[in-house]
């Protein structure tokens, strides 16, 4: 599996082959407080890079969820949207959003690393 | 204009609270727990709030001054008893709520707590209306905590002796640690519990007493489940001066005997539209599945006609779904009636319910 990349949306990617596997950050989730609801993107879609993705609500608002990479949405994490409490427990593992097969990989080096995203969520979030 | 700060905020600080902006104050919204963990706790335990920011309005006078009060609030004050508290609104004319209250009876007269958005204005408009005749006492001197949820009289109780006899909707001073203390049995997240009015500079030591003895902080994000839950109105979003009591489907906080003589300020939109019903009313609302229907949020029936709009909507952890509250069209207001609310540009069912959403009984008769 290939170094897991960040998004400024705080979403996380990582890459298997051409399939993506994309989720929100354990920054994003303490930011957002306790999730109750997730909406995904049908499987079978097409979604473009930047666009929205799914939603994430909490107890206090509603955001957005984006792709960091445009592709067809091969499969969704229902589990997430059947216990959104998850995406707090586990958001940078097994509350994973979708997964993509994704149309150009080079769309991933516009992407931070671990090192480069921890740096830009410690000056967004102060 | 610079962000005003309670007594309590350097506590909130060292209990790691992420801070909001809330009428004009810099309160706590949550702290390192969270707003479902806070908002359970409130539930099993006993939950702490810094309701600081809400006015504490003291009038004083006699029966000349429950005379005047009648003229303004929809209330039965002459047979209020002393200690004893109501909820009530300050209206204009056209029954429109300026701010909605808790007025108790005390000795020097009246007590009044007040929204902190509006405390402001409701001071100006009750000097109008009561000329200089009274002594009025906005309170800056003393803050006010709301300690709720089912352990909260027996750690109340340890500490000031004697708030355990106070019955639901009744207060009283007490002596505590050398000073008085106004405490009533009351509050707003359907639990039993106490609001304490007490001074500025012992109101620290007061509630890291009150943690010692296990109760916690508990932000506004967990308040506002909670009261949501209890189906209880939040000023500017249920209320606001365009709803009247009666579309709001407060009626049952009007005194019976103000209804047959009127003479409060406006009277005669309330009992016009008690009369002939009012177009639009308060309801709960509980969207089916896990969907969240937020404030504004529009609702309409199944040929596509918006009926109402949602006015609070979040997700009830005791209930463990999503719960809304909103106006309707009347003819859409009974409970079970299916209607659709508008998410992200899909439409979405739900369903008419009744409040509250959550139901705890109340102390009562403990004397």
């Amino acid at each position: 599996m290939s170094e897991v990349k960040f998004s400024k949306e705080h979403e996380w990617i990582t890459l298997e082959g051409d399939v993506a596997t994309i989720g929100i950050t354990k920054h994003a989730t303490e930011m957002l407080g306790d999730i109750v609801f997730a909406e995904l993107p049908e499987k079978g879609s097409n979604v473009e890079k930047d666009g929205t993705a799914g939603v994430v609500e909490s107890t206090k608002a509603a955001s957005d969820v984006y792709t960091p990479v445009s592709g067809e949405v091969v499969d969704t994490n229902q589990s997430i949207v059947d216990d959104p409490a998850k995406i707090n427990e586990d958001p940078e593992g097994g509350a994973w959003f979708f997964k993509l097969k994704i149309k150009d990989s080079s769309e991933l080096d516009t992407l931070m690393n671990k090192e480069e995203y921890d740096k830009f969520a410690k000056e967004t979030s102060s | 204009m610079e962000i005003k700060k309670t007594s309590l905020n350097k506590l909130h600080q060292s209990k790691h609270a992420k801070f909001v902006e809330f009428a004009g104050y810099e309160m706590p919204i949550q702290y390192s727990k969270g707003i479902i963990e806070e908002h359970k706790f409130t539930r099993s335990h006993s939950g702490i709030f810094d309701v600081s920011h809400m006015g504490q309005l003291f009038i004083y006078g006699d029966e000349s001054l429950t005379e005047e009060l009648e003229k303004i609030f929809p209330l039965d004050l002459k047979n209020l008893k002393q200690n004893c508290s109501k909820y009530s609104f300050l209206m204009n004319e056209d029954a429109g709520i300026y701010d909605d209250l808790i007025i108790t009876k005390i000795e020097e007269g009246y007590l009044i707590i007040l929204n902190a958005a509006c405390k402001d204005k409701d001071f100006e408009i009750l000097s109008n209306l009561l000329g200089s005749k009274f002594k009025m006492n906005l309170e800056n001197n003393r803050s006010l905590i709301a300690i709720q949820g089912p352990k909260s009289v027996e750690i109340l109780s340890s500490i000031i002796n004697g708030v355990d006899q106070l019955n639901f909707m009744t207060g009283n001073w007490f002596d505590s640690d050398n000073q008085k203390l106004f405490v009533t049995r009351s509050g707003y997240t359907g639990e039993d519990g106490f609001e304490i009015s007490i001074s500025n500079d012992k109101v620290e030591k007061f509630v890291e007493n009150l943690i010692e003895k296990g109760a916690q902080l508990i932000g506004l994000g967990a308040r506002d489940t909670l009261r949501l839950e209890a189906g209880l109105c939040l000023y500017g979003h249920e209320l606001n001066i365009n709803k009247t009591p009666v579309e709001a489907n407060l009626r049952w906080a009007i005194s019976k005997s103000r209804l047959s003589n009127g003479g409060f300020i406006g009277s005669k939109k309330i009992m016009d539209q008690i009369q002939d019903g009012a177009n639009q009313i308060r309801v709960g609302i509980k969207p089916e599945g896990r969907l969240i229907a937020r404030e504004k949020t529009k609702i309409f029936d199944d040929t596509d006609r918006q009926i109402g709009e949602i006015t609070s909507g979040t997700f009830g952890p005791s209930v463990n779904g999503p719960i809304a509250m909103g106006y309707v069209d009347r003819e859409f207001s009974k409970v079970d009636t299916k209607i659709l609310l508008e998410v992200r540009g899909k439409k979405h069912p739900a369903n008419v319910c009744a409040l509250p959403f959550y139901k705890k009984n109340y102390v009562k008769g403990v004397n």
